[in-house]
């Protein structure tokens, strides 16, 4: 039952479940944001590997290529790679304004903070 | 990779931690060229190794360097681990129906794709068949993307760029924040 | 900033020019190779945040003033749904590129310049004015 051919998603699935879980398990904030980009970058490996094909090249038109891998998934995780970027600037810098207004980045300490009020 | 992403869960000290994100990146960005995706390899190395790393520099250049260690208690130690090994269970579930990796034959490269590849040429005219398809099969994902980066350039300047006034008792004085900075 | 470590400032004044001339062949050539706007654009930001790591914020906002890049990244907005606009007024649809030339084909070709270049110009002024406000902030 358990097909050799699928061992790579299952790596690629145990490398998304560890960012999964510094994201949810981590107190602090800049941890957080360096989980969630090893969770993305592990999505876009999963997707990228799903458009392979054996014996394939890469999809540039050139003399002698006949076989070539699937462009589409590559357009999708360009845009992909670019909004999250875009994420992770916003996420840091509300990190930095959360520190300049309760001086601290661990999740605990923010939420004794809040409980103060 | 997944020696360094372990190892990113376990670090205390963030600067230990961007860097080691970055390698992350930088070998994601080999994996993509193993997988013949070189325009997505060339982008990953860019933007994830290159810009992401210099910004979470910066910040912790304004935050703190180190991860303050936690007391665990029981109760919350399982639930994110049960929750994490619950989703990996389903997810490899679900992969069981895909099929092989590099199948010439699966789905995904059936219905659209082999319109691009062939009709690319005589359509377009230019070699690189993932611009062709970025900018001008599918140009108005690339309008929104643009526009996202546009919109995050000012949500970053709206948060970031304007100095800090000294309000009655809101917001913090220089005085007060380098006094925490003491004490952190 | 960096007074006291002539290598890295000569180094960098060195490298400059080669890292802002291959971000202009990236940018050009996405056609024939890997490539195209986005990475043009972020290799490009990335020449002047060496600048601005190894000279300092000041002189680094002295040779690219921070209005100038609010503007070039709305303008490469612009410049992307304005070519859509132009082939509204040409005959065809929104962003369809075959009425801008003579011929489809290098009507395309030059749609996608255009477009690319507008990415890209939008892609560098973005990261580079971010990369200002965190360096700016702290003081």
């Amino acid at each position: 039952m358990i097909n050799p051919g699928l061992y790579n998603y299952w790596i690629v699935i145990f490398l998304m479940m560890i960012g999964f879980y510094i994201v949810i398990a981590r107190g602090n904030l800049v941890k957080k944001l360096v989980g969630l980009n090893i969770f993305q970058t592990s999505v876009f490996v999963l997707y990228i590997s799903m458009g392979k094909v054996v014996g394939g090249t890469a999809p540039i038109f050139g003399e002698g290529f006949e076989v070539f891998s699937n462009p589409l998934p590559h357009v999708l995780i360009l845009t992909a790679i670019v909004v999250g970027v875009a994420t992770t600037a916003l996420g840091l810098s509300l990190v930095v304004r959360i520190r300049e207004a309760y001086g601290t980045i661990e999740e605990e300490d923010i939420h004794a903070q809040e409980e103060d009020f | 990779m997944a020696v360094t992403a372990i190892v990113i869960l376990r670090i205390k000290n963030l600067f230990t931690v961007v860097m080691l994100g970055g390698i992350y990146s930088l070998l994601s960005a080999q994996m993509f060229v193993n997988l013949d995706a070189v325009d997505v390899a060339f982008t990953e190395a860019a933007v994830g190794a290159g810009v992401s790393t210099v910004l979470m520099l910066g910040t912790l250049a304004l935050t703190s360097r180190e991860e303050k260690s936690e007391k665990k208690s029981s109760r919350t130690f399982w639930l994110p681990l049960v929750v994490v090994f619950s989703t990996g269970v389903a997810l490899i579930y679900g992969t069981l129906d895909m099929p092989d990796y590099g199948d010439p034959n699966a789905p995904v490269h059936h219905h659209v794709a082999p319109r691009y590849l062939l009709d690319s040429e005589g359509e377009v005219g230019m070699p690189n068949i993932v611009t062709s398809v970025l900018a001008s099969y599918r140009g108005f994902d690339t309008l929104g993307e643009t526009t996202v980066v546009f919109t995050a350039l000012v949500g970053v300047l709206i948060l970031l760029a304007t100095r800090r006034r000294r309000k009655d008792n809101d917001a913090p004085t220089l005085a007060d924040l380098e006094e925490q900075e003491d004490d952190a | 900033m960096m007074k006291r470590k002539p290598i890295l400032r000569v180094t960098s004044k060195v490298f400059m020019p080669f890292i802002l001339l291959f971000a202009l062949y990236v940018q050009f050539h996405g056609d024939f190779g890997p490539g195209g706007g986005f990475q043009a654009g972020v290799i490009f930001a990335s020449s002047f945040i060496l600048y601005a790591l190894i000279f300092g914020l000041h002189d680094a906002k002295m040779v690219m003033p921070a209005r100038v890049l609010e503007v070039l990244a709305a303008l490469g907005v612009l410049l992307y749904a304005g070519v859509g606009v132009v082939s509204f007024f040409v005959g065809d649809n929104y962003l369809n590129y075959n009425s801008l030339a003579h011929d489809p084909l290098h009507g395309q070709h030059y749609g996608i310049l255009l477009v690319e270049l507008g990415v890209g110009t939008t892609v560098f002024a973005a990261m580079t004015l971010i990369f200002y406000t965190f360096a700016g902030r702290g003081r």
